[in-house]
């Protein structure tokens, strides 16, 4: 499974946006993310990817590009 | 010997700084002096207690920390082979037990004697030790370290009204001494810091606290006492108390921080301009900020999760909306069990509903509201009254002036 086609997919869900050209683009500072969304995409990327989704621990700055949240998954994936 | 309250005077930071001169120089050379940091810690926090009025409060902050010690020592070790969802929740209820009997007690609901197990910064390390457990929990923090464990607890720079700090944060920084370039511009930073916090607490605070709130609560309870239900003297109230509030605490929050960079340890900030936020959700990520993410990530985030991941509520906007009620009273409450405490969470909670709302709406009509730089100034002026409100509720002096005349 692509995983960056997965996340992309899930933040487009969540978000309402392509992230694909911007893929370092900042989620939480543009606004995209709040930690509603947040909650919600780390729900879609659990049951997507069958990974356990850090909630409380979440270190934001591991988060908060498109381009991170590709790695951050792949490092959970394991 | 001397009694000395966190902070309160020129002297202390006297005292505080020729202490931390030996972990400063021991720092800059890469060397952390862990025995003298716990040193420096206790004695600091033993002459907060030191005194006839306040030893009282020092044997509760004892009994405290022996307590937290034995809940979080339990459960990592109970985590470390089990993760049963009830004795997760239970040991939580334990942690908060103390913090719950003496608001129980302050507001004359429970036994008198109960407040007895108050003292200074008991909310405060509350959010330490049960954020902890929580981080065990979720496998942050996967082993119990007894020496770090107190260190984290009784970190003095913080004790009295934070910054609050997570373990697992705050571990990795105290396990090592900083870089020396970096440690550099860490003293540097605080120096900048303790500057602006002396102009902060001592001369602004202290001109809008001491002299500007009290004159127009005075003119606002003259109208009470003439039976007045409502006084215009209440709109200069709540400006005065909103900067008093903001220049006391981030004054506050920066010497916090000062001493902690000093300790080399990289305490979180709390206040980052919020006066200046163009609606409610923003104004939480820039004030009293380490308490509201505190809030965000234990409480307000577990609850959407557990909430969706259940499907107990399908709506998305009722998950949120239900979500910001119950992590707003809670904050609320954590203030103490007063009414206007309460009438606070709520506030905030319907001010971030309708937000939500508000944008919502936005996205369906685009194009409908304008967005321009004027727009977004009427936000920040909005924003700012709306929170002035809040706060004219959250100080108190309503109760006064309606209810104690």
């Amino acid at each position: 499974m692509d995983v960056k086609a997965g996340v992309l997919e899930i933040i487009q869900d969540v978000t309402g946006e392509d992230m694909s050209n911007q893929m370092d683009e900042n989620l939480f500072d543009s606004g995209l993310l709040d930690s509603m969304a947040t909650v919600e995409m780390l729900l879609a990327l659990e049951s997507r990817f069958n990974i356990q989704a850090p909630v409380s621990e979440l270190a934001r700055e591991d988060w908060d590009t498109t381009n991170k949240i590709v790695a951050s998954v792949t490092a959970l994936m394991g | 010997m001397p009694n000395l309250q966190p902070y309160a005077d020129p002297n202390y930071f006297v005292y505080l700084l020729l202490a931390l001169v030996p972990l400063a120089v021991g720092l800059y050379f890469g060397k952390r002096f862990v025995t003298y940091e716990i040193l420096v810690s206790l004695v600091f926090i033993f002459l907060i207690f030191d005194d006839k009025g306040h030893s009282g409060q020092g044997i509760a902050l004892i009994l405290y920390s022996i307590w937290q010690f034995c809940l979080a020592w339990g459960y990592i070790t109970y985590r470390k082979k089990y993760n049963n969802g009830l004795v997760f929740y239970g040991t939580v209820a334990l942690s908060i037990l103390p913090i719950v009997l003496v608001r129980l007690s302050g507001a004359g609901i429970f036994h008198a004697q109960l407040s007895l197990l108050g003292f200074l910064g008991i909310s405060y390390l509350t959010f330490r030790s049960t954020g902890m457990i929580i981080e065990a929990r979720d496998g942050a923090v996967k082993d119990f370290h007894p020496v770090m464990f107190l260190r984290f607890m009784l970190f003095m720079p913080t004790l009295s009204s934070g910054p609050i700090d997570r373990y697992s944060r705050f571990a990795k920084d105290a396990a090592v001494a900083p870089e020396r370039s970096h440690y550099i511009d860490m003293l540097g930073n605080a120096t900048k810091k303790l500057f602006l916090g002396f102009v902060y607490k001592f001369i602004l605070s202290y001109y809008f606290g001491q002299m500007v709130y009290p004159y127009f609560q005075s003119m606002a309870m003259s109208d009470a006492h003439h039976g007045m239900i409502l006084s215009w003297w209440l709109i200069p109230v709540a400006y005065s108390y909103g900067m008093y509030l903001f220049f006391d605490f981030a004054g506050y929050s920066l010497f916090a921080l000062a001493i902690s960079y000093v300790m080399g340890i990289e305490s979180p900030i709390n206040f980052n301009k919020p006066y200046g936020s163009k609606n409610i959700k923003e104004f939480w990520n820039r004030w009293h900020m380490s308490l509201s993410f505190w809030f965000r990530d234990f409480v307000f985030m577990r609850f959407v999760f557990l909430m969706l991941k259940k499907k107990w509520i399908k709506n998305r906007n009722t998950v949120s909306t239900i979500a910001y009620f119950v992590n707003m009273l809670v904050m609320g409450l954590w203030h103490g069990l007063t009414w206007y405490y309460v009438l606070y969470g709520l506030m905030h909670a319907s001010g971030m509903a309708v937000n939500d709302a508000w944008i919502r709406f936005k996205r369906k009509h685009k194009g409908l509201v304008p967005h321009n730089k004027f727009t977004e100034g009427f936000a920040v002026v909005l924003t700012f009254h709306f929170v002035l409100l809040t706060f004219l509720v959250f100080c108190g002096f309503l109760d006064t002036f309606w209810f104690h005349r």
